[in-house]
């Protein structure tokens, strides 16, 4: 049951809106944000968020928290189940250090205002997976991106240079898959590992294909954008977590030269810590931040998110399985591996980042560099989690990016190969609040395309978090500390118009709507009928009847229309 | 008597009636032990023989059959309550117990191959 | 006329076999397919005690019998689909008791190698395209999964490998089973002597002699053969089965196995994956995996989840007497467990949900019956290699199926608990 309520009194963030630390009352009914004059005042509950901060709810554009990566991930890493967050009540029991259950990765956003997250890789022929540990999240809304770079359909019509049966597969497979958008993972390299090989250079050939990284790019982006989906293409670079990548990573933002689009980016480049690694070894690695942080400002038509790394456990977790062999190698450690049909693959491997590794160190330091020196109109705050740690320590990354006095304090316990390696202890700015909300709540929302989040316009979804801080009180240069501690525990979140966490606690469990996009209005099926027929025949494992999810098996769907 | 070690396993025959355990055909496909050739003669036996399985855990009468696919020394009961009888049911903290490889003795019997439900009763 | 439908058999979960409902005949099906679609005797309606009662009786004694024990242990769940084990979860984090589910005498010990070293693995059609080398390491699928060699390994069709004479197939086991009459090559070894055999693999793969003529039966000769035919391989695989999870050794095997196949990794592509049993027994591990943490062996008696095999196994807990009621879905402890563990079921509360009577129903004081998936009820089903597929309903039932009879147990648990 959605309440009516009138929020009162409180500090409004809300930059989509251009509303700076303004006192004003916010009205919800039916689960939207409503003018005042559509509310009745003796029917609604009235939270009364005098001198408290209220700002939409958070929007995780890129998480992994759901489907058989991070399940494989919790199967390895039972050490990393032991800590209890909640003994069963009310609500589920809860587990979990750094990867969580489905239960509390629901919990936990809640607790700390989010009200949005996105699986960011999802394995095609696995969806009904990821949908099932989707459905299994209480509290958010969520979506998943199935993952394109490597599948042969897309590597067949780029070698044929046929974009319009390229568009066409997008539309069957978001379709097929009920994902929101075009991922890419190491496009080419991990199609090369089926034979023990990578692609690290964007002219590297494509075993069997005559084709290069560059050209994967270039046409999925041409397709995304002729099909004019809600999200860009979604790009997870090549060469990622190698010394010297960053200069891989600026051409391929070039890749984008000559796209545009009058709502959003037409590329979103992903988790780019990993991928902004100057030198030529571990030896003399260095920050390449700096670099890419001057291309990203210099163009309109790019987004990127930090994938910054937090000191302490996480698992390395993607697609990009040559890059998990490699890490596997490197750290001695565990290894998980899946080759998936003709679709790609992915890897596993646990990791730790500590403060004293000089490489850790610079991985932490080079994230944040990012989130300084980038334009917060292009950049947003992620983690990668679970690969550069847990999403939990969001806050402290809101801290560090908007005091200099945080990240000095930080800096004393971190190795010093950072103050010759990295930039941040020369970077002076300081993010502000209003700033660090645009960058965790409108901004990922426009980049995803969700018009109705990540902001408190009247229309918008009524997913509110208020926190206790005052805006226009707060010096968060020197009060970093209150920053980081109040955005851990929410006063209050609010997801749909119920009111779900209180003073930190959760207080009602909802279950929120899964987004996918149906862009199968603009094509027509026909013109890849018999090349899916044939691949299905020769190549799948399983029936084309078989593959994919219904959205009758969804909890509950939400189907965004395309064109 | 001859000295073996007992593995136990599916087979297509258990398989096709593990559905159907209080029948005649599933008491056929598991109520079994297979043993080379070699044993086989060892011991004398014909076909519909019954053989007596013991090992340190417990004691079993199966019927023999003869196996081209064993070596010498080797015993194979199909999975199911007769060679459970018999396995060691010890886990060293697997949860695992061991259903393959123990150390046996078999001989000929004149006992009689119990039902499924007498096995159940005897437990 | 025949329909399209997915098998409920065993892990490979083939979705290529068709069904006449008019006729009731199963058709493209293997033995144990076609014994999975054909008409047998059924439990005709829910008991308690023997007596035959309504579904609404048999859930009320059920939920009493589940809120009064201290920790009843709730067990099987391998021929279900996901909805239905995801419901399980939550009742047994409800009562605090113990799930387990059958691969803990299965292939659990697999998931204890995945702990240690990480599983590299691939889908079978991974497989099918690329394995120019097809190992079978203490498996038998012409007897267990007899499809899998068709349409997955040793004969399949894909991508780089166009039928049997492009790939080699080794079988090492044991005993010369009908697998391995159909390999090229084969490998016999004693019983409970995989793990040094993998070891001398190791070695010699990695360069190194070893000092001895035979290792566990195998020739040092052929051992060299084997690790010449796995370095020159373009794309191995091996498929493990019980007679590596079973025998001694258990999750060591594997564990060393996976080392192998990370060091193969250094000069090729290799993956190892198990064969897993029923056909939906690695959902019966990934639903609890997401919902509490763990696949298998969940204690919940805290109110939060623990994991131990050595302790909450459902083999332990019962040879030591440690639960005091139990729910068996859709497996058969009593025939499948040492007779030292069935003696403490045959002395506690036992509630069955089954669609067939099996030697549990003879020592359980509720039984249940349920609708069969894949023929009478829809549901999420996983491969043997973690690929998700919706199992189909095809014909009408009387019976609940294992979700319903869940939900209505779960809630009456709630309502008992005055929650």
């Amino acid at each position: 049951m959605h309440h009516m309520l009138h929020i009162k009194n409180g500090i409004v963030i809300d930059p989509k809106n251009g509303i700076k630390a303004e006192k004003m009352d916010i009205f919800v009914k039916e689960g939207k944000i409503v003018e005042e004059s559509e509310i009745d005042k003796s029917q609604c509950k009235v939270i009364d968020a005098s001198n408290k901060l209220v700002v939409a709810g958070g929007v995780d554009m890129h998480a992994h928290i759901a489907g058989s990566k991070i399940n494989t991930g919790r199967t390895m890493r039972p050490e990393e189940m032991r800590m209890v967050r909640q003994i069963a009540n009310k609500f589920r029991a809860t587990v979990g250090r750094v990867l969580l259950t489905s239960p509390a990765i629901g919990y936990e956003y809640a607790k700390m205002g989010y009200t949005t997250s996105f699986e960011a890789a999802q394995p095609p022929i696995g969806a009904l997976h990821t949908h099932e540990e989707l459905d299994a999240i209480p509290m958010v809304d969520k979506a998943a991106l199935p993952v394109f770079g490597n599948w042969h359909f897309v590597l067949k019509y780029v070698a044929e240079k046929d974009i319009e049966k390229l568009k066409t597969f997008i539309a069957w497979a978001i379709e097929r898959t009920k994902g929101f958008g075009v991922k890419v993972v190491n496009p080419g390299g991990v199609e090369a590992w089926m034979y023990g090989k990578n692609c690290r250079n964007l002219d590297d050939e494509v075993p069997n294909f005559g084709i290069t990284p560059r050209e994967i790019i270039t046409s999925l982006i041409k397709a995304t954008e002729e099909l004019n989906l809600c999200h860009s293409v979604h790009l997870h670079c090549n060469n990622l977590g190698n010394p010297g990548n960053f200069e891989t990573t600026i051409e391929t933002m070039k890749l984008a030269n000559g796209f545009s689009n009058d709502k959003r980016q037409v590329l979103h480049v992903t988790h780019v810590q990993f991928n902004a690694y100057a030198g030529s070894s571990w030896r003399d690695v260095g920050s390449g931040a700096a670099e890419i942080a001057k291309y990203v400002n210099s163009v309109d038509n790019i987004t990127i998110d930090m994938g910054a790394a937090i000191f302490g456990h996480a698992t390395a977790m993607t697609g990009d399985a040559p890059f998990q062999f490699t890490l596997h190698k490197l750290l001695n450690a565990r290894w998980s591996n899946k080759d998936s049909e003709i679709e790609g693959g992915a890897g596993i491997v646990p990791l730790m980042y500590l403060p004293k590794n000089p490489v850790h160190a610079l991985q932490w330091a080079i994230g944040l560099e990012l989130g300084l020196l980038i334009d917060s109109d292009k950049v947003v705050l992620t983690t990668d989690f679970p690969n550069g740690g847990p999403f939990t320590e969001y806050p402290y990354v809101m801290a560090m990016l908007m005091s200099k006095k945080m990240r000095e304090k930080e800096l004393e316990k971190v190795s010093p190969f950072v103050q010759k390696a990295a930039n941040l202890p020369s970077i002076e700015t300081e993010k502000s609040l209003e700033e660090v909300i645009h960058m965790t709540r409108d901004l990922p929302a426009r980049i995803l395309g969700l018009e109705n989040k990540g902001h408190l316009g009247v229309g918008a979804d009524a997913d509110i978090a208020i926190y206790n801080l005052n805006p226009n009180e707060i010096d968060a240069s020197n009060d970093y500390e209150l920053i980081n501690k109040a955005f851990r525990n929410a006063l209050y979140t609010i997801k749909g118009g119920t009111i779900i966490v209180k003073d930190g606690q959760l207080v009602e469990e909802v279950w929120g709507t899964t987004y996918w996009v149906d862009a199968t209005k603009n094509v027509d099926m026909k013109a890849i009928e018999d090349d899916l027929n044939e691949y299905f025949d020769l190549y799948y494992s399983i029936e084309k009847e078989n593959y994919g999810v219904e959205e009758a098996w969804i909890k509950n769907p939400t189907r965004l229309v395309m064109g | 008597m001859i000295e073996v070690e007992v593995i136990s396993g599916r087979t297509l025959d258990q398989g096709a009636t593990v559905e159907e355990k209080l029948t005649d055909e599933y008491f056929k496909a598991v109520n079994y032990c297979e043993l080379n050739e070699e044993d086989y003669n060892t011991l004398g036996l014909a076909e519909g023989d019954r053989v007596k399985v013991k090992t340190e855990f417990g004691e079993v009468v199966v019927f023999a059959k003869k196996s081209d696919e064993l070596p010498k020394g080797v015993a194979f009961i199909p999975m199911g309550p007769y060679a459970n009888q018999i396995i060691d049911p010890s886990t060293d903290s697997t949860g695992m117990p061991q259903y393959k490889g123990i150390k046996a003795t078999i001989e000929k019997t004149d006992e009689k191959v119990l039902s499924v439900k007498e096995l159940l009763e005897v437990i | 006329m025949a329909q399209k439908v997915i098998c409920t058999f065993c892990g490979s979960v083939c979705d290529d076999v068709e069904f006449d409902v008019e006729e009731f005949k199963p058709k493209k099906f293997c033995k144990l397919g076609r014994s999975k679609f054909s008409k047998k005797e059924r439990i005709k309606a829910p008991m308690i005690d023997g007596k035959e009662v309504s579904y609404e009786e048999a859930i009320q004694k059920a939920a009493e019998i589940l809120v009064n024990a201290k920790k009843p242990l709730l067990y099987g769940w391998a021929s279900t689909a996901n909805e239905a084990i995801r419901l399980g979860v939550i009742l047994t984090e409800k009562v605090r008791g113990v799930y387990d589910q059958c691969a803990s005498v299965c292939h659990a010990p697999g998931t204890l190698a995945v702990i240690e070293e990480g599983i590299p693995g691939a889908s079978l059609g991974a497989i099918k395209n690329r394995a120019d080398l097809v190992i079978f390491w203490g498996s038998n699928p012409m007897e267990a999964h007899p499809r899998h060699p068709l349409r997955y390994s040793m004969s399949a069709k894909g991508l780089l490998i166009k039928g049997r004479n492009d790939r080699k197939v080794v079988v090492v086991d044991v005993r010369k089973t009908k697998t391995a009459k159909k390999a090229d090559v084969f490998v016999q070894i004693k019983p409970g002597y995989d793990y040094p055999v993998i070891s001398a693999l190791r070695a010699l793969i990695k360069g190194e002699d070893i000092d001895v003529d035979e290792v566990g039966g195998v020739s040092k000769e052929q051992l060299k053969e084997l690790a010449e035919m796995m370095k020159n391989a373009k794309y191995g695989v091996i498929f493990y089965g019980l007679g590596v999870t079973q025998s001694r050794g258990r999750d060591r095997n594997i564990e060393n196995a996976v080392k192998l196949i990370q060091l193969l990794n250094r000069y090729t592509r290799f993956v190892i994956w198990p064969m897993r049993g029923h056909y939906n027994v690695v959902g019966s591990g990934e639903v609890p995996a997401w919902e509490v943490g763990y696949q298998y062996a969940i204690d919940f008696s805290r109110g939060y989840p623990r994991f131990s095999p050595a302790e909450f196994s459902a083999n332990e807990v019962l040879q030591r007497e440690d639960c005091d009621a139990a729910l068996v879905i859709a497996a058969d402890p009593v025939a499948h467990f040492p007779k030292e563990s069935v003696k403490h079921l045959k002395k506690i509360p036992v509630i069955q949900i089954d669609p067939f009577p099996n030697m549990t129903t003879l020592v359980a004081n509720v039984v249940i019956p349920s609708a069969v998936y894949g023929l009478e009820a829809e549901g999420t089903a996983y491969r043997m290699d973690g690929i998700p597929l919706r199992v189909k309903k095809v014909i009408d039932t009387e019976y609940w199926s294992d979700e319903k009879i869940l939900e209505e147990l779960l809630k009456k648990v709630v309502e008992l608990r005055g929650e």
